[in-house]
């Protein structure tokens, strides 16, 4: 597994970092806002922020992401163009071709074209997806039996169309990269629980 | 008049408008620069290294770039509103000394184009002209936006210059004289002799005057990007806008030169030392209007005229009869 970035919670809930902010009231007779004025002026508030920036300015710490040279960590449930994945042991493709990526898509944009090959199985000839109508709502990922659709990590796309489509080619993993162990399961939407081993009922026989 | 003089005051003509240009040119990415890591960004990186070539790359830019003249505009004012900007500028830096007189070849060089014995108020006479850069061209450009930013830099220039006048009124009192060269020579004798110290008023209020009248952050009204676009900018295109920012910049550097000659002793005694520590006060008060635009948020145009003329002036009158009164006695 590729390495998990902790990232913060952010919903909101009482241990949220949620707070009022005390406001003072404003000033309404001239000399009350005299007063203001030389209060702000005499404790030196412009010299706080002059001495914020310069001490940004010597730390040297700088936040900027040099885009296409660095990137940032993108979370590991993480939805973006799909992958097709293979079973580990045989390097056999996953996916059955039963049909149902393409019959939950919400956008219509799954389409695929199975045959029997020699072996009566069903063999997946066509698998594509229109990028251009995917809006990645991982109901595919979720819905495939098999784990063979799941989505990856690749969200820099570009085309001259509005159209533009992934093949099958594009999505397997390819063999040699499979042999090398670096296909990962995908944590998202359904993949199987952690431990899930553990809670798998062993078939009763005597049926 | 001998033609070697003409000749001479050429070149001196020539060689600023070269370096201001390519000092304002600079100062943009000095700005850039400084900004991004006040803010913790790493600024332009791209165009060679460090992006120091981002200024060739924008000058590149501004000078292809469609020079596009807006319907409904007042054509020939349109035109002519930037050419008003950079020349006042550049005409003001006629009476600033830049450098100490020296010699090369047993020819001695005065660094100023025109010693004039009415020095400093030559230049401020010529940089209050440059308000109408600004003025002209907002009112020209049939913009609700540079309208608006045509009456503010109105206001706040006239308003400005009152300041910036009265308060070197105290020291010239005290110099007696009217040229930067005198001012300057006035304070030779060291840090001891410098204006700032017996002026410091003064010195803060020149200085706070200074930001209104280049337009810089916290007086930044002229064109304060969150209100009013680009204020009298907003119709301008290409290398017209370019002279308008050149304008802006060089100011920057002539009233820092300013500022540095009349309270912080100049040049000194006029050796090389005392020309370089000129430099780097000059670099300082570039510096400073930086670092306050990173700092400090733009006050409402109100506000600045309740600063003006409800503290600053009076403090400016007060200082001009203490002054006198000290100087009777
Ligand atoms: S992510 Fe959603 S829209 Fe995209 S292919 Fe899968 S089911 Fe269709
Ligand atoms: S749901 Fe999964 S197994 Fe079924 S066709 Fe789609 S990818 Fe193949």
């Amino acid at each position: 597994m590729h390495h998990e970035e902790v990232f913060t919670d952010r919903n909101v809930s009482e241990h949220s970092a949620y707070f009022y902010v005390d406001i003072e009231t404003y000033p309404v007779s001239g000399w009350d806002k005299f007063k203001q004025v030389l209060k702000r002026a005499v404790r030196g508030e412009l010299f706080v922020g002059l001495w914020v920036v310069l001490r940004e300015m010597i730390k040297f710490d700088i936040h900027t992401v040099q885009y296409p040279k660095e990137k940032l960590p993108i979370g590991p449930r993480y939805r973006a163009v799909h992958k097709l994945l293979r079973l580990w042991e045989s390097g056999y493709e996953r996916c059955i071709g039963c049909g149902l990526c393409e019959k939950i898509c919400i956008s219509d944009c799954i389409r695929m074209d199975t045959r029997i090959d020699e072996n009566s199985r069903k063999e997946v000839t066509e698998y594509s997806i229109n990028l251009g109508r995917c809006i990645f709502c991982g109901y595919c990922a979720e819905v495939c039996p098999e784990l063979a659709i799941v989505h990856g990590g690749r969200y820099e796309n570009a085309s001259e169309q509005r159209t533009h489509f992934v093949i099958k080619d594009d999505m397997l993993t390819p063999l040699d990269l499979l042999k090398a162990g670096e296909q990962a399961e995908y944590p998202g939407f359904g993949a199987i629980i952690p431990g899930s081993d553990a809670s798998v009922k062993k078939t009763p026989l005597a049926y | 008049m001998d033609v070697a003089f003409i000749i001479e005051t050429i070149v001196k003509i020539v060689v600023i408008l070269l370096i201001f240009s390519a000092l304002a040119g600079l100062g943009t990415y000095f700005e850039r620069k400084v900004l991004a890591f006040m803010q913790r960004r790493l600024g332009p990186m791209h165009v060679g290294p460090f992006g120091l070539l981002q200024v060739a790359a924008d000058g590149i830019k501004l000078f292809t770039k469609e020079d596009i003249i807006p319907q409904n505009v007042v054509k020939p004012i349109f035109k002519i509103a930037p050419v008003i900007t950079a020349a006042t500028a550049f005409m003001a830096s006629a009476a600033i000394p830049f450098w100490p007189q020296f010699t090369v070849m047993g020819y001695t060089v005065h660094p100023i184009v025109a010693d004039i014995n009415v020095g400093i108020l030559y230049v401020l006479g010529v940089m209050a002209i440059g308000l109408y850069g600004p003025l002209l061209g907002g009112m020209a450009s049939a913009n609700k936006w540079s309208l608006i930013s045509a009456a503010r830099s109105a206001a706040i220039f006239i308003s400005y210059e009152v300041i910036s006048g009265l308060s070197l009124l105290a020291p010239l009192m005290m110099v007696g004289s009217l040229s930067l060269v005198d001012i300057n020579n006035y304070q030779a004798g060291g840090i001891g002799n410098w204006i700032v110290w017996s002026q410091p008023v003064a010195f803060i209020l020149f200085w706070i005057a200074a930001f209104a009248e280049t337009g810089r952050t916290p007086f930044h009204l002229v064109a304060n990007d969150h209100e009013i676009i680009d204020g009298f900018g907003t119709e301008y295109s290409g290398m017209r806008w370019g002279m308008f920012f050149i304008g802006e910049y060089a100011n920057m550097f002539f009233i820092s030169f300013v500022i540095a000659i009349i309270f912080l002793g100049g040049f000194g005694d006029g050796t090389i030392a005392g020309a370089f520590q000129l430099l780097l006060k000059v670099a300082f008060f570039f510096f400073f209007f930086l670092w306050t635009r990173a700092a400090w948020p733009d006050v409402r145009p109100d506000q600045l005229m309740w600063l003006c003329w409800k503290v600053l002036m009076p403090i400016a009158v007060l200082n001009i009869v203490v002054t006198g009164i000290v100087m009777m006695f």
